[in-house]
């Protein structure tokens, strides 16, 4: 993949390194170690810096994700709503425990905290849709709409 | 029963947010017209006569915060709107922007004009994907019809990092950085993005910005509590009937905002503990819901208004797991910066879950609040000061919770 030509549009805009790490996960749902030396030359700046930006924040990934990322709200409205059924119930369905993605590249799981969308708790969301008032016998339902 | 009073929530269901007309029909932008016509100065004057205070936590009177960067001089300033909002519990300023985008542009502007800057920024939290795309059409629709005029706008979007609701890490992260709170003095009116002076003012307190204008700052002055005037957008969650938002003046009880608008106990099962503000509010027992809701009441029952996300609690809740989860949040936002704060919320986390677990000792019950009194005290920003609020409140209100767990 071509992180110059995704990144470069950036070097202009003031403090457009997040912006230009939001442009490549868009991309690949992730930062690969090349994406962040290159952010580092563009945005002239050490490479360590570059990367203690891309390990700061929760959304960017130095490592691979699935095409779907679906994140299970634990903060504590969604805790007492039964957050925990639904994790577990999102573990049994895609095999995998949370932090991991399937073996086709298909689905990662992982934690957030509150997504803001606390009207109807618990709250899931899968590429950045939520999906609320989740329950454990709804899960399968919801992931077969992720083609 | 008390009633709700929409000033920040004016044209929600009335206008169609992605249309900029609807918004101007509905009297849009006439206070910036208003504010234009007068000097800066008589800007500021009038928003800090309203007695206006800043919605995200903190209190702070806004027009004193204006003045702060009218009076500097300086070749550069900016405006700033904090939308990052993660507090968990809340997500009014989502329901502002949703339905009214552009009440929080027309909100900027008159702060540009009154403080002299030309540039703006909207920090939106990475959660809200969907409101960066609808502030970036409404943004282009105010250019395009010359509304903004020299007043230039741009939408950022953070990428998941609580801290970054802290004022001076959020600019940390504008400027493409790691989000770390600075060290203050100096503070970002005088110093901020880029070492510009910079107000950074919440969704809400900007939405406020445009009806003092129109109706003047006594009417505004007039509304609710006091000392802190005017309404506050609360969000209701937990184990009440009515999850839902509302808008209601700052001299509303507790026990008004969860029996009457919130439809008080789901399922009719007794109330055990509310805890306002978010997740670092404090947790307030019964004997304390005849509390107003303003900043300054909830601050003397040793609480906070804070983001006003209302999280209610049933007597079937487990108060120890719960605030187990609650220190959970606080390790993994914990941003690092400062020791109190990086340990001190992991230490807190690993003594609620041997508690919780059935292995605490009456020692580490002293040590918890021995610890909590260290970071309220030392920690660097607001995040780790107000970290162990929930576990003290929680103790010092449930402690019989507690102690029935010790091993």
């Amino acid at each position: 993949m071509d992180y110059q030509a995704i990144m470069e549009k950036y070097q202009h805009v003031e403090g457009g390194l997040l912006e230009a790490f939001h442009a490549v996960q868009d991309e690949i749902n992730y930062l690969p170690e090349e994406a962040i030396i290159t952010a580092a030359k563009i945005f002239n700046m050490p490479v360590k810096e570059a990367y203690g930006v891309a390990t700061f924040y929760s959304y960017f990934s130095t490592t691979p994700r699935g095409k779907y990322v679906i994140r299970m709200c634990k903060s504590a409205p969604c805790h007492v709503a039964g957050a925990e059924a639904v994790t577990q119930a999102l573990e049994k369905e895609l095999g995998i425990a949370v932090g991991e993605t399937t073996k086709d590249g298909k689905f990662t799981l992982e934690f957030t905290e509150c997504v803001g969308q606390c009207q109807k708790t618990p709250v899931i969301t899968i590429n950045g849709k939520p999906y609320l008032g989740v329950e454990p016998a709804k899960v399968a339902e919801i992931l077969a709409t992720c083609k | 029963m008390a009633q709700e009073l929409r000033i920040v929530l004016r044209n929600v269901g009335k206008i169609n947010p992605e249309q900029v007309d609807d918004y101007l029909k509905a009297g849009g932008y006439k206070s910036l017209e208003k504010a234009r016509s007068m000097q800066p100065i008589k800007v500021i004057e009038e928003v800090k006569k309203s007695g206006l205070r800043g919605r995200g936590g903190a209190g702070f009177s806004t027009g004193q915060k204006w003045l702060f960067t009218y009076t500097v001089n300086s070749d550069e300033k900016y405006v700033v709107c904090n939308c990052d909002e993660g507090e968990p519990g809340t997500y009014k300023d989502r329901i502002i922007l949703e339905n009214d985008p552009h009440t929080l542009l027309e909100g900027m502007a008159i702060c540009a004009y009154a403080v002299g800057a030309k540039k703006g920024y909207v920090y939106v939290r990475g959660e809200y994907p969907s409101l960066v795309d609808l502030l970036n059409k409404a943004a282009s629709q105010a250019k395009a019809k010359g509304l903004l005029e020299d007043f230039d706008l741009e939408i950022r979007m953070g990428a998941g990092a609580y801290v970054c609701g802290e004022e001076t890490a959020l600019i940390e992260s504008l400027e493409g950085h790691r989000g770390e709170p600075r060290v203050r003095p100096p503070y970002p009116p005088v110093s901020g993005l880029w070492q510009k002076p910079t107000i950074v003012n919440n969704v809400e307190t900007f939405a406020n910005i445009a009806p003092i204008i129109e109706k003047g700052a006594s009417w505004f002055a007039g509304v609710g509590a006091q000392s802190f005037p005017g309404t506050k957008v609360l969000t209701l969650t937990g184990d009440i009937k009515n999850k839902t938002f509302i808008e209601v003046p700052t001299d509303t009880k507790v026990r008004e905002v969860i029996y009457d608008f919130g439809g008080g106990m789901e399922d009719s099962k007794p109330f055990k503990a509310v805890q306002i503000g978010g997740t670092s509010g404090a947790f307030m027992p019964e004997s304390q819901l005849d509390t107003s809701i303003d900043f300054d009441s909830m601050r003397k029952a040793g609480a906070a208004l804070g983001s006003g996300a209302v999280f209610v609690l049933n007597t079937d809740r487990d108060m120890v797991d719960v605030v187990n989860r609650i220190a959970g949040f606080f390790e993994h936002e914990s941003c690092g910066k400062c020791a109190p704060c990086r340990e001190g919320t992991m230490r807190m986390q690993e003594i609620l879950d041997k508690i919780n677990s059935g292995n605490g000792t009456k020692k580490d019950l002293q040590t918890l609040e021995k610890l909590g009194r260290v970071m309220s005290l030392s920690c660097l920003c607001g995040l780790g000061q107000a970290a162990p609020a929930p576990t003290i409140t929680a103790m010092k209100y449930f402690g019989a919770e507690f102690a029935a767990k010790l091993r």
